[in-house]
């Protein structure tokens, strides 16, 4: 049954409103929520939505539970192509827990987190920005490693970023929701404005894969085939920015193990038809992201490595 | 006056960034007034401009006290002003959510890092600010809860208000905050639009800055700076009364910022924007004087329309 958490009128006869699909079967009791689209440039997360979707209903009747799914909670940025929420010049995922007697923004992040609450597990489905391109990762704070890293063994991804708590992610859905004792889990994958098949039926195996060890999911998923992510903690993660401004021009990939010293790729000029710098792996490590977008300027973020 | 390079960085396909700094006297690091950190703060630069060239005339007159050291920066972001966007064009992000900055970080960490070691260690430090909601204020000196805050010195810009603020987690990156954690008394000075370059809309602020820097004894008595103070109330940013919009549609604001009103007096009405029926109109629900006004001509439901003293 699709279902509308939250709406209201905007200026012109329209209605904003954000929407779930909700299907249960069987008697079990447990709910497990995938939600996606809060940035409106990431779209990997609705191909999820969509295929996870099919599968369960293929086989309905393996379903012991509730499954609800989000796919758009910033509804109008995916609609229009903004990051943000338009309007408002503001991320959503900087505004959790959201406040009910606020702003439409503010009111919709509250209304989301109403919803949320009692779920059994949440998974916060992001793909990178259109800067950066992502091999399938789990990100969990230190806080809630303890808690949530065995949940996140199960998603089928290569990799787990266990990172140091930022003030300013405390506003994010997920710190809002793992505060409250509704685990919730993000994950980030791919690339900004584009979706990638492969990985997304990888994260729907994994979905499955983590609901049937949930008992909510009772057909039979080959858990040989599930990959056995590396889990980055501490200080492991290696940055690597532009050191001048220019294009970035890269044969790399990523999803791979790199030596240091080997090339990630140059920053170059077109005007000058000249190399402006190299850029050298300054570590040897897993590279789990590597710039997509071209024109960078000096900071801009090319790549990161997990140090072995 | 001394016209320094504080930061600068090539740009792939545009002229080197770079911020400019005045430097006026030497000495204590005594007090630094950053202008345009977002590319629509087109006043903010303006009164720095104004202020550049009326401490320039000071200095040549030999009014500034001995010992003394102020900073102007009257942009920290010219390249979104020149292409008309708010935030760094390339990935949109707030350079007044960057600080302290991280020199080896990414781009907009790194223009944060340059400006902050260049403003850091002052006595004082004043950002001419805009908020994230477009609307216009009444002129007031904004005050982040730290700790560190100090209120009395804050009186001495004699704008009506002094308001003061919980910090929320975004704050720990702005600008006001930061400078306060590194022991600068931080003042964030709101008022009017953004685009009013008038040389009425802008005076008020540029007096109020003269004013400032005569009170902390950095100028001798200047006959702009006693002009038309006010005692500043100083008010709790919870105690103001926050009006949202009940309905969508065309915003017809009644009032404007600084104006007072009584209780049940129209403020806005909202219209139907195919009927042109009222489908609200919103009164004041007390006494007061309109703190924040919003200055769109379309309101969302539930949008902040008003702040009521």
């Amino acid at each position: 049954m699709i279902k509308t958490i939250y709406e209201t009128a905007l200026p012109v006869g329209e209605t904003f409103s954000i929407k779930k699909h909700v299907i249960t079967n069987g008697t079990g009791k447990k709910r497990f929520c995938v939600v996606s689209g809060t940035h409106g440039d990431e779209l990997e997360g609705q191909f999820i939505c969509f295929l996870l979707q099919q599968e369960i209903m293929k086989n309905i009747e393996l379903l012991d539970g509730t499954l609800e799914v989000y796919p758009a909670l910033n509804p109008m940025g995916i609609d229009s192509i903004t990051r943000g929420i338009p309007n408002f010049d503001l991320d959503m995922n900087r505004i959790f827990p959201g406040d009910a007697s606020g702003t439409i923004a503010e009111q919709a992040a509250a209304a989301v987190i109403q919803d949320l609450k009692d779920a059994d597990m949440v998974i916060d489905i992001h793909s990178s920005n259109i800067f950066l391109r992502e091999v399938p990762q789990v990100r969990i704070s230190e806080m809630t490693a303890e808690l949530l890293v065995p949940y996140a063994r199960k998603l089928n991804t290569e990799f787990i970023w266990v990172h140091g708590a930022a003030t300013v992610l405390e506003s994010t859905l997920a710190h809002s929701l793992n505060s409250i004792g509704t685990p919730t889990l993000v994950v980030e994958l791919g690339v900004g404005m584009r979706i990638n098949h492969y990985y997304g039926k990888k994260m729907v195996k994994g979905i499955m894969n983590l609901m049937a060890s949930m008992d909510i999911w009772k057909g039979h998923v080959d858990s040989s085939s599930i990959s056995d992510p590396i889990i980055s903690t501490g200080d492991q993660v290696c940055f690597v920015n532009a050191p001048a401004s220019g294009i970035f021009s890269t044969e790399t990939h990523n999803e791979r193990i790199i030596q240091k010293g080997d090339s990630l790729g140059q920053i170059i000029s077109p005007l000058a038809g000249q190399v402006i710098e190299d850029i050298i792996s300054p570590c040897r490590g897993y590279l789990f992201t590597i710039r997509a977008y071209p024109v960078c300027y000096e900071g801009s973020l090319l790549a990161r490595i997990h140090k072995i | 006056m001394i016209k320094d390079l504080i930061f600068s960085m090539e740009s792939p396909y545009r002229d080197t960034f770079r911020i400019w700094g005045y430097r006026f006297g030497s000495g204590e690091k005594s007090l630094a007034i950053v202008g345009a950190m977002r590319g629509d703060e087109v006043k903010q630069q303006f009164i720095c401009a104004q202020l550049v060239a009326a401490l320039k005339e000071l200095e040549s007159q030999g009014k500034l006290i001995e010992g003394h050291e102020i900073l102007v920066i009257p942009s920290a972001n010219p390249f979104s002003m020149n292409i008309g966007k708010r935030f760094w064009a390339l990935d949109g992000t707030d350079i007044n959510r960057m600080f302290p900055g991280y020199d080896l970080g990414e781009t907009t960490q790194r223009i944060a890092s340059g400006l902050f070691e260049a403003i850091k260690e002052y006595r004082y430090g004043i950002q001419m600010a805009s908020s994230y909601m477009s609307g216009n204020y009444v002129p007031h000196v904004r005050i982040t809860k730290t700790g560190f805050e100090d209120v009395d010195t804050a009186r001495l810009f004699g704008l009506p208000y002094v308001s003061l603020r919980d910090p929320k987690p975004f704050d720990t990156v702005m600008l006001n905050y930061n400078w306060q954690i590194w022991s600068t008394k931080a003042y964030s000075l709101y008022g009017g639009k953004n685009d009013d370059v008038t040389r009425h809309g802008s005076r008020q602020m540029v007096d109020t800055l003269l004013r400032f820097i005569n009170r902390c004894g950095l100028s001798e008595t200047l006959p702009n700076a006693v002009s038309l103070a006010y005692e500043s109330l100083v008010i709790d940013d919870a105690e103001l009364v926050k009006i949202n919009a009940p309905a969508a549609g065309i915003l017809q604001n009644l009032v404007k910022a600084g104006d007072t009103v009584v209780a049940g007096q129209p403020l806005a009405r909202i219209i139907d924007p195919y009927e042109n029926t009222t489908l609200a109109q919103v009164d004041a629900p007390r006494d007061g004087v309109v703190f924040y006004t919003l200055n769109k001509p379309l309101a969302l439901q539930h949008t902040p329309l008003f702040e009521i003293y």
